[in-house]
């Protein structure tokens, strides 16, 4: 701890940047033209969060990258400079870079679980860094773990030092990835998405934790994200990415009050609005189309050589709800919870253990494979990941398609292609891309497609199972007015699968928030959102990041 | 070697039907991929580079001379004295279109061990002279350098004759680089190398058959056969070992894998404990066993088989047969694996919402996704059967010793090589074409692997 005192003694130079990055510009090998990033500048202050924020493919990754000289062999850096205590990290050597990085320069990225090694134990890991770049003992360096872990917050840091990562969850494994890149004492730390796929109560907690540490340790934190709701939580300072460039740069307050560009604007006007609601009735009104009665799915825990069932997985628990015609029911809840099982529930994809689905007044849960199928066309989904939710094999022509061929809705191959030229049209893509591979398309145009190919066949319900999850801010605002739309113009229903609080305001008319296989509140959406009666809704409308004021 | 093409009686084998169909297929297959942009992408990646070209071309005339060598006749023997004039019979030798092209080449058999292009025998023999004396020395080959007058013309002689049959193998060279060049006017591949490979080829072939009926180019070997019409023949063998094991095993290992990966439950019970069952069991051992059974039904059945060569054709689909069988379960393990990964993605998951039959999601989502695993397989084995067979002849498992083949050729040299002075040119005949066979095979796999390997692709998109 006598650490922290010598760090006051410094900071009288806190202002001056600790580490600052000049004019720094890289292209693609080959094609000197193709610039990635172009002129990036910036500063890492002493205790200051500084956030750089862009959409994907805006260059946030390579930057943190090129600092560290990590780029991969087909980026090149054509100019700028990286000032680190005086020194160009661009021009020391490759072991002055080793010094540098881990210990002076810490790095976190997104998927915690795979920067861990699975089959180490986690003190183990602290430990490498360690042995490494200090002189401790053994007994000092378990005590330097056990305070690290403490520091973090990872309760009962004794024993967990001898547990492996996968017996922690995912928030955990984000602050075990922390520890480690606390263990140096570094002075910068770059966190690459640190809390993207993390539940939105544990990215608060994790966001908290790096704010503290910057605060405690006076480290410079260099935040990468897409999320402004993030951003607003935690930064002080905000520069925002816009191919390759930083077009602005501010303080938060300043930025969320006054943003300059028209791009920052966009950015934040994407949030969703969260104090303008879906008009709904109470949703009893409704003649309902699909009503899930005490819905219970189990799955079997096998056990030793026989394969005996020795325990459920009770991933839904008796849960009922209803959805009427026109009406958007949104399912919240974390990862985990049984959102996904009980959307395949009601696809007839996974078998019930018990409870009765019932759907237009007919009960489907015990069809057969043969009797469902007139029942598919009316019911459909659409996935969340819209890089796997279509066969790259196939043109886009003949993934529309297949639902009508299969579904045998008996036309012709001529009115198909006519029908599904006017479904991408309806889904704002142009008729010519029919003859196109999924590769080919962003991320939302695929699930502009995905929604194309579920309407193709006239559902009364769709299954969206977290469709914007995988998507920027702003294709993702541009993803849910598409739905809305075709909602009013369809009158088709929606069951919205989702853990993102922030986009059902204005979707969904109402919401059944979901725990451990059970809903534990249910009701019109501006109801459950502005007086929430169970602790654990009022727990996750905490967590969601805010930007507006 | 003249013939009336009225008078032979074509000869049929299995082998022959199964890799006359298998060409068809073959080609039906790529006449499907055409329509396929992004397979079509891939291949043309694969053509783009001249490594590609190059290996391409040799395994194509490997192939072509495999399949010259897949049609089989008989001749009719000249009528005897007293013999019925409707009746014909007909030799007992089976002879293929290949054996024209190569002319007397098969046919010039001397006594014994010779060097290559020697005119001696390469051990000596008692000979008695103009005068009635004995002595021992080399005595002349009979068929070799027989066209000289004077031994003292042999160096020329060479070099004339070589210059002759390059000529005439560049001209026919020359031929098909002009059809080549008028069919492809305009497209981008690297067809210069291409023809070179062919000019080459076409010039050595030349030298090879126009010397092989002048003289022993690869010597011969202890029975007096040409070594180097021995290793042109080996080369429908080699050729179609690799082709129908590959064929036979296919079927077996995608249906049974993609079975198990799609359904799961027993179905995957029961294919798992199938594969773990055979590859527990020494592959030899099982190779072995089948052959010998299936040798013991042959010599016991002769009324099946007509001439000698469809007995030894017999025993050779049964090796193709026991080596596909023995072969699935590597495949079949990655296909399992594949197929349990993509059966869970959401196009599939999708196609099940749409309520698309199993066999549908099997044929259109599942069999193209996993189709990069199904080639990559087939190139890679393809050259691993080759060496294959050459190990099981040499144990003696393999072929039957009457047919052509490498395997047999490296069997005979294992004594030859221990010998003083040593005889090596069976061994570097089987050698030289075996290994350039397996070397463009091999090649062809890594280019035909980087540019259907998904993970490449990922990693080449960087």
């Amino acid at each position: 701890m006598n650490r922290n005192s010598s760090k006051k003694q410094t900071q009288k130079s806190a202002q001056a940047p600790v580490l600052s990055v000049r004019n720094l510009t890289v292209c693609v090998n080959n094609h000197q033209q193709t610039h990635i990033l172009k002129k990036v500048s910036f500063d890492l202050k002493h205790g200051e969060v500084f956030a750089l924020v862009g959409e994907s493919g805006s260059g946030k990754s390579v930057t943190s990258l090129a600092m560290m000289r990590l780029l991969s062999d087909a980026l090149h850096i054509l100019d700028g400079e990286v000032i680190f205590e005086n020194n160009d990290l661009f021009c020391a050597t490759e072991q002055e870079m080793t010094a540098v990085r881990g210990n002076r320069v810490a790095m976190i990225f997104q998927e915690a679980l795979t920067s861990l090694n699975p089959v180490q134990k986690i003190g183990t890991q602290i430990d490498e860094t360690l042995r490494l770049h200090s002189d401790l003992n053994n007994k000092d360096r378990i005590k330097r773990i056990i305070e690290l872990l403490e520091e973090v917050g990872l309760p009962n840091p004794e024993t967990r030092i001898d547990w492996y990562p996968h017996q922690l969850s995912g928030g955990q494994q984000q602050r075990v990835m922390i520890a480690m890149a606390l263990a140096c004492e570094p002075d910068v730390l770059i966190a690459d998405e640190p809390t993207t796929a993390l539940d939105v109560t544990i990215q608060k907690q994790v966001l908290d934790l790096i704010r503290g540490l910057a605060q405690s340790r006076q480290l410079a934190v260099l935040l990468i994200t897409h999320d402004m709701g993030v951003v607003r939580q935690t930064a002080q300072r905000v520069g925002v990415m816009y191919q390759g460039e930083i077009i602005e740069e501010n303080s938060c307050e300043e930025f969320f009050r006054n943003p300059q560009k028209k791009y920052s604007r966009r950015l934040i006007a994407s949030l969703p609005d969260h104090n303008h609601f879906q008009n709904s009735s109470d949703g009893t009104a409704l003649e309902p189309l699909l009503s899930v009665e005490n819905l219970k799915v189990h799955f079997p825990q096998r056990k030793g050589i026989l394969q005996r069932i020795h325990d459920w997985t009770r991933a839904v628990d008796g849960i009922s709800l209803s959805i009427g015609r026109g009406e958007t029911l949104a399912l919240v809840g974390e990862s985990g919870c049984g959102k996904t099982t009980t959307g395949r529930a009601i696809l007839n994809l996974d078998r019930l253990t018990s409870g009765r689905i019932t759907f237009a007044g007919e009960t489907i849960n015990t069809l057969s494979h043969r009797a469902m199928q007139p029942l598919r066309r009316r019911i459909q989904v659409i996935f969340q990941d819209p890089y796997s939710s279509m066969n790259p094999r196939m043109t886009v022509l003949r993934i529309i398609e297949e639902g009508m061929i299969s579904l045998k809705l008996g036309l012709t191959p001529e009115q198909r292609e006519e029908r599904v030229i006017a479904l991408l049209k309806r889904v704002h893509l142009e008729p010519e891309h029919r003859h196109r591979y999924p590769h080919e398309f962003s991320g939302g145009q695929r699930q502009r497609i995905s929604i194309a190919r579920a309407l193709a066949v006239n559902p009364e319900l769709i299954v969206c199972d977290e469709p914007t999850s995988a998507l920027d801010v702003s294709t993702r605002a541009e993803v849910l007015k598409l739905l809305q739309e075709l909602q009013q113009d369809l009158g088709v229903s929606y069951l919205f699968i989702t853990h993102d609080l922030s986009i059902i305001p204005q979707l969904a008319h109402r919401v059944a928030v979901m725990k451990d296989g059970k809903i534990v509140e249910t009701g019109a959406t501006k109801k459950v959102l502005k007086e929430p009666h169970h602790s654990y809704t009022q727990e996750l409308l905490n967590a969601v990041p805010h930007a507006r004021i | 070697m003249d013939i009336d093409i009225f008078s032979v009686k074509p000869v049929i084998l299995w082998t022959d039907i199964m890799i006359w169909l298998l060409v068809i297929s073959a080609s039906a297959f790529l006449l499907m991929l055409r329509q396929n942009p992004e397979a079509r992408a891939q291949w043309r990646q694969v053509f783009s580079s001249r490594l590609g070209m190059v290996t391409f071309v040799i395994i194509l005339s490997y192939i072509a001379l495999a399949l010259v060598d897949s049609l089989h006749f008989r001749k009719a023997l000249p009528p005897v004295e007293g013999q019925n004039s409707s009746t014909v019979y007909y030799s007992n030798t089976v002879h293929s279109v290949l054996d024209l092209a190569l002319g007397e080449m098969g046919e010039l058999k001397e006594r014994s061990y010779s060097a290559p292009l020697s005119l001696k025998s390469f051990t000596k023999e008692n000979m008695i002279d103009a005068s009635g004396e004995p002595y021992r020395d080399y005595p002349d080959l009979q068929h070799a350098g027989s066209h000289l007058n004077d031994p003292a013309d042999y160096n020329t002689d060479l070099l004339l004759q070589s210059a002759t049959g390059m000529g005439k193998g560049l001209i026919v060279g020359l031929i098909l680089c002009t059809l080549l060049k008028m069919s492809t006017r305009r497209s981008t591949f690297p067809w210069g190398a291409a023809m070179a490979t062919i000019l080459v080829i076409a010039m050595v072939l030349g030298w090879l058959i126009h010397m092989g009926n002048l003289y022993h180019v690869l010597g011969t070997d202890r029975a007096g056969n040409d070594a180097l019409y021995a290793s042109i023949k080996g080369i429908r063998t080699g050729v179609l070992i690799g082709t129908l094991a590959t064929l036979i095993m296919m079927p077996i290992a995608i249906t049974l894998g993609i079975f198990a990966g799609y359904f799961r439950g027993w179905v995957d019970d029961v294919v798992q404990y199938l594969y773990t069952t055979l590859s527990s069991i020494p592959g030899i051992l099982l190779i072995a066993a089948a052959i010998l059974q299936f040798q013991v039904f042959i010599d016991l059945n002769p009324g099946y088989f007509e001439v000698g060569l469809e007995k030894a054709d017999a025993r050779f689909l049964g090796l193709c047969f026991i080596l596909g069988i023995t072969s699935w379960a590597g495949l079949c393990r990655l296909l399992r694996a594949e197929t349990l990964k993509i059966s869970q993605l959401p196009y599939v998951q999708a196609a099940h919402a749409f309520g698309v039959s199993h066999i549908r999601v099997i044929s259109r989502h599942i069999l193209p996704n996993v189709m990069h695993i199904i080639l990559i397989t087939f190139v890679l084995d393809f050259s691993g059967l080759i060496l294959a067979e050459a190990v099981l002849s040499y144990i003696g498992v393999g072929v039957d010793s009457t047919m052509p083949s490498w395997g047999n050729m490296i069997n005979l040299a294992r004594s030859e090589l221990s010998q003083d002075p040593v005889v090596w040119w069976n061994l570097i005949g089987a050698f030289f074409f075996m290994f350039t066979l397996v070397l463009s095979a091999n090649l062809f796999s890594d280019l035909v692997n980087d540019a259907f390997n998904p993970k490449n692709r990922q990693e080449r998109a960087v």
